[in-house]
């Protein structure tokens, strides 16, 4: 009945027509109804168990609820129904205790095969570490083909989608500005950790949730099968910018992959600081001002006023215009018991490039207001 | 829900100062005033609770942030949890057991009238520091109900006012649960022995023992997020060699009893309206009290089930696994009592009917899906979904809170002298069974294609089964006005109510008057 009642409400809405988005391509469909397939092996078997829980279970519940529908129906005082005076039948509770048992078994068994492939993380071809920042996640190619390769992964829907000031995208909360990129067909081993609080690797179409830990390593694996893009989220709690940090994936030939490897590697390589080079306020500043807006924007506002009783201002603030090392510290070491996480995944220059930034910004006036990466090279030792 | 007492010149013959006006709740010591105090209490709960409730609803109503900022979504949705759990389901129960437990014992009041008063009053405070958190600089705790760590360290001072109002809570549970067990121990009428006990106190004895060996254990884990939080300890903190996890396990320790001592009363209440409305003895009483045994006992070893996604071995995915799906053999064998026992009865479907009946449909619902969830290896991809919302929202509304309002229709005569307004009553069934199904099955399909929960914002694909999903609980909070209505018009007055009230209630609280005498049994009743 639940569903028939659920039905009538659906039609009686405009329903797809008022937005007008299509199937988003990796992520969920309009009003998807059940899991999808997937990509992977394990994706499958899970949609495959579900349809198989959902079939024992609809044929259960149609079961019971034919007896007690035909009970309330057959077995009414206004019908005429005289009590019988039954109770208690030992051969009775014992089927009804035994069968269920039975059919648990019966589910259990593929079961216990799947949570043993699940958990089977061993020779994998590539290895890759996912750590969760609030609110955005990093990766590091560590073993395999495009070992060394890092970079961050943000939520790249613009502000104004959010607000309702622009039309929202049929991607709307699931892209970002640089995906995970692997090879198909192969075993694709993820490390999850986390730096701040618990968030989750969640991936519906590979199958895999992990929820990434502090100060642990957990790990899962997939190995896609087809070529695409494909989207999840962060699954766990982890605080104000929780929905705002997805996953996205793109699993490309092995050919494709090489090649993206190799230009990732330039990239980075093109990228990379000198650090034996002397930096100016402004240049400082410039870089400061990426920094800041893709790592501390989200607690302390592009205003950097923050959020009053929540994540303090920066304008005005004693410990950014005050000495030089108590700054270093919380930048390198975080606050404990605050939000204010450690940034030591920073590079030195990113660092002190946000640290001069923040002591010119908004009004800041801060005497010493140059900090050089070196100041962040001897503070870490 | 209440029962304003009214003191006939016939039963004041002896010397009983009791006072009146404020005093006579503020000093309560009688079972049913505090039973009502209870009662009322755990329903301004549930109304605040169901309006932090359709705010969320209404933010989620569409795509993008409309009224509510990601950060004090986050608020609503813990403060949300904590208050219905904490606030309005427990209590509630409580007051059922106030209120009932010496009427269906045979007793004159609970065994322990000042503790009673003290773990009742204990209560409001605890209400004011967790609404009042919302007042605070940073607001309320926003690390959801399960203040999981390290998040919950993060938190301002809003999670300090929670911890205390939990540790309050707790204390207020115990000392409940203490005066529960020694009323039912000691003060029962000659007669009545454990296995002549009605479920409904059956059911309540077990749930006591659950929350004596469970909240302790919450109060430690919240402890340890205080000391965390402002004593420089490192429990949960893996740099100081603690461990994040570490507070799952113990939190769900505490986490998984708590879920069936807020169904286990529940069970108790349908087990004595299935049968009075049926007009047959229930069909399996003593197989009843061991499935409610064993259900408590299992309960025990499956905490981690909330847990599969944490990363544990193998050997623990599958223990848990295997221990979690035994549970839906217990519980199987009390949906297939509870038919048997409709099974040629003769039938009628006064409200208190209407909602057992509705209560076995949805939960049987629920516990399907907690089936599918048990399942580990399925479990990674629903865990933390729409799906689980939907899940235990089938197990807590539609479970609980309609065997609650099942609860009060069966015995409001009984409190009041009053019959209730039947269609007012038969109303608030049909629109909270439809309202309730709008707004609950669409999270099914929203968890199955990936929606994850605790979400203040979404993709455009989930859009229309959010809207949905909003309006139902529109709907579902104002059918929750119906009942407001019928019960105050109950209290009011309305055709007096005989002592039996039902064609064929069975147990001690249908041999006193309606509404019952102030000291329930003077005399104690003899059991046959």
């Amino acid at each position: 009945m639940a569903s028939r009642v659920w039905a009538a409400t659906a039609a009686a809405l405009p329903c797809g027509a008022a937005w007008a988005v299509g199937d988003m391509p990796g992520g969920p469909a309009v009003n998807q109804l059940n899991l999808g397939p997937g990509v992977t092996r394990i994706a499958a078997d899970q949609w495959w168990m579900h349809n198989f829980l959902l079939i024992v279970s609809v044929v259960i519940f149609v079961a019971v609820f034919a007896v007690m529908f035909y009970s309330l129906w057959a077995h009414r005082k206004s019908r005429g129904a005289k009590p019988a005076d039954f109770h208690e039948s030992t051969a009775v509770e014992i089927a009804w205790t035994i069968v269920p048992f039975l059919i648990i078994v019966g589910l259990a068994i593929p079961a216990t095969r799947m949570v043993v492939e699940q958990k089977d993380t061993s020779q994998a071809d590539l290895t890759i570490k996912a750590t969760g920042y609030q609110w955005k996640w990093g990766y590091e190619y560590l073993k395999g083909e495009g070992a060394g390769i890092s970079f961050l992964s943000t939520l790249s829907t613009p502000r104004e989608q959010i607000e309702n000031k622009a039309p929202k995208s049929e991607t709307y909360l699931m892209e970002v500005d640089n995906a995970l990129v692997v090879p198909v067909g192969q075993k694709i081993r993820m490390v999850v950790t986390a730096n701040d609080v618990i968030h989750a690797w969640m991936m519906p179409a590979f199958g895999v949730k992990q929820d990434a830990i502090p100060g642990f390593v957990r790990d899962t694996w997939f190995r896609a099968e087809k070529e695409g893009t494909y989207r999840g989220n962060c699954a766990e709690l982890c605080g104000k910018d929780h929905a705002f940090m997805p996953i996205v994936v793109e699993v490309k030939s092995q050919d494709d992959y090489r090649a993206w490897a190799d230009a990732k590697k330039k990239e980075m390589l093109a990228k990379a600081d000198d650090p034996a080079k002397e930096w100016t306020v402004a240049d400082l500043n410039d870089r400061g001002a990426k920094v800041y807006a893709s790592n501390c924007v989200a607690c302390h506002q592009a205003t950097g006023k923050g959020v009053a009783g929540a994540f303090p201002a920066l304008e005005g603030s004693k410990l950014v215009l005050g000495k030089q090392e108590d700054q270093i510290a919380i930048l390198l070491n975080g606050k404990q018991g605050t939000a204010m996480a450690s940034f030591k995944q920073l590079s030195d220059v990113e660092l002190a490039a946000v640290a001069t930034y923040t002591r010119n910004a908004w009004g800041n006036k801060a005497e010493d207001n140059v900090v050089q990466p070196k100041d962040f090279t001897a503070a870490r030792k | 829900m209440s029962a304003v007492l009214d003191h006939h010149a016939g039963h004041d013959d002896h010397a009983h100062d009791h006072p009146h006006g404020w005093r006579r709740w503020m000093f309560a010591t009688n079972h049913k005033d505090i039973g009502t105090l209870y009662l009322w209490f755990s329903f301004v709960m549930l109304i605040s609770g169901g309006l932090l409730a359709l705010t969320i609803r209404l933010e989620l109503f569409q795509p993008g942030l409309q009224y509510v900022q990601p950060e004090l979504f986050n608020q609503l949705t813990t403060m949300h949890g904590l208050i219905m759990v904490f606030g309005a389901i427990m209590p509630a129960f409580v007051g059922f057991a106030n209120w009932q437990i010496p009427l269906m014992i045979g007793a004159s009041d609970m065994a322990f009238a000042r503790m009673n008063n003290f773990s009742f009053w204990l209560m409001p405070p605890a209400a004011l520091l967790l609404v009042g958190s919302f007042f605070v600089p940073g607001g309320a705790t926003a690390a959801g109900w399960t203040l999981y760590a390290p998040l919950s360290v993060q938190m301002g001072v809003g999670m300090d006012m929670a911890i205390f109002a939990v540790h309050i809570l707790g204390a207020s549970s115990i000392m409940g649960s203490i005066n529960i067990i020694t009323t039912i121990l000691n003060m029962r009428a000659p007669g009545m022995t454990l296995m002549k006990m009605p479920l409904f106190v059956w059911t309540w004895l077990i749930t006591a023992y659950l929350l004596i060996a469970v909240m302790p254990v919450l109060a430690g884990a919240i402890t340890m997020v205080l000391t965390d939080r402002h004593f420089g300890t490192a429990f949960f903190n893996a740099a100081g060699g603690g461990d994040p996890v570490m507070y799952q396990h113990i939190f769900w320790f505490f986490g998984h009893p708590e879920v069936y001592i807020m169904i286990l009363p529940a069970f108790g209440i349908i087990s004595e309206i299935i049968p009075t409305f049926s007009r047959k003895r229930l069909f399996g009483y003593s197989s009843m009290v061991y499935a409610t045994a064993s259900i408590a006992i299992l309960s025990f070893i499956v905490w981690a089930h909330h847990m599969f996604t944490t990363g544990m071995p193998v050997t623990g995915q599958l223990f848990f696994m295997y221990a979690t799906m035994l549970i839906a053999v217990p519980t199987g064998v009390k949906i297939f009592n509870w038919v048997a026992t409709m099974w040629r009865g003769s039938m009628t479907f006064e409200t208190p009917m209407l909602f057992a009946v509705g209560f076995i449909w949805v939960f049987t619902i629920g516990g399907l899906t907690g089936i599918i969830l048990s399942v580990a290896p399925l479990d990674i991809q629903l865990h933390d979904t729409y799906y689980v919302v939907a899940h235990f929202h089938y197990v807590l509304v539609a479970g609980s809170l309609f065997a609650l309002f099942a609860g009060v229709y069966y015995w409001i005569p009984k409190w009041t002298g009053n019959m209730y307004d039947e269609t007012l009553g038969k109303w608030h069934f049909w629109a909270s069974l439809i309202t309730f199904n709008v707004t609950f099955f669409p999270m099914h399909f929203l968890g199955l294609a990936g929606m994850p929960r605790r979400y203040a914002d979404y993709p455009m694909q989930f859009a229309d089964f959010n809207m949905v999903a909003s309006i139902g609980a529109l709907g579902f909070g104002l059918s929750q006005l119906i009942f407001l209505a019928c019960v105050l018009k109950c209290i009011k007055g309305g055709k007096k109510a005989t002592a039996q009230v039902w064609d064929n209630a069975q147990g001690l609280e249908w041999t006193l008057p309606s509404p019952a005498p102030y000291h329930s049994f003077e005399t104690p009743p003899t059991v046959k």
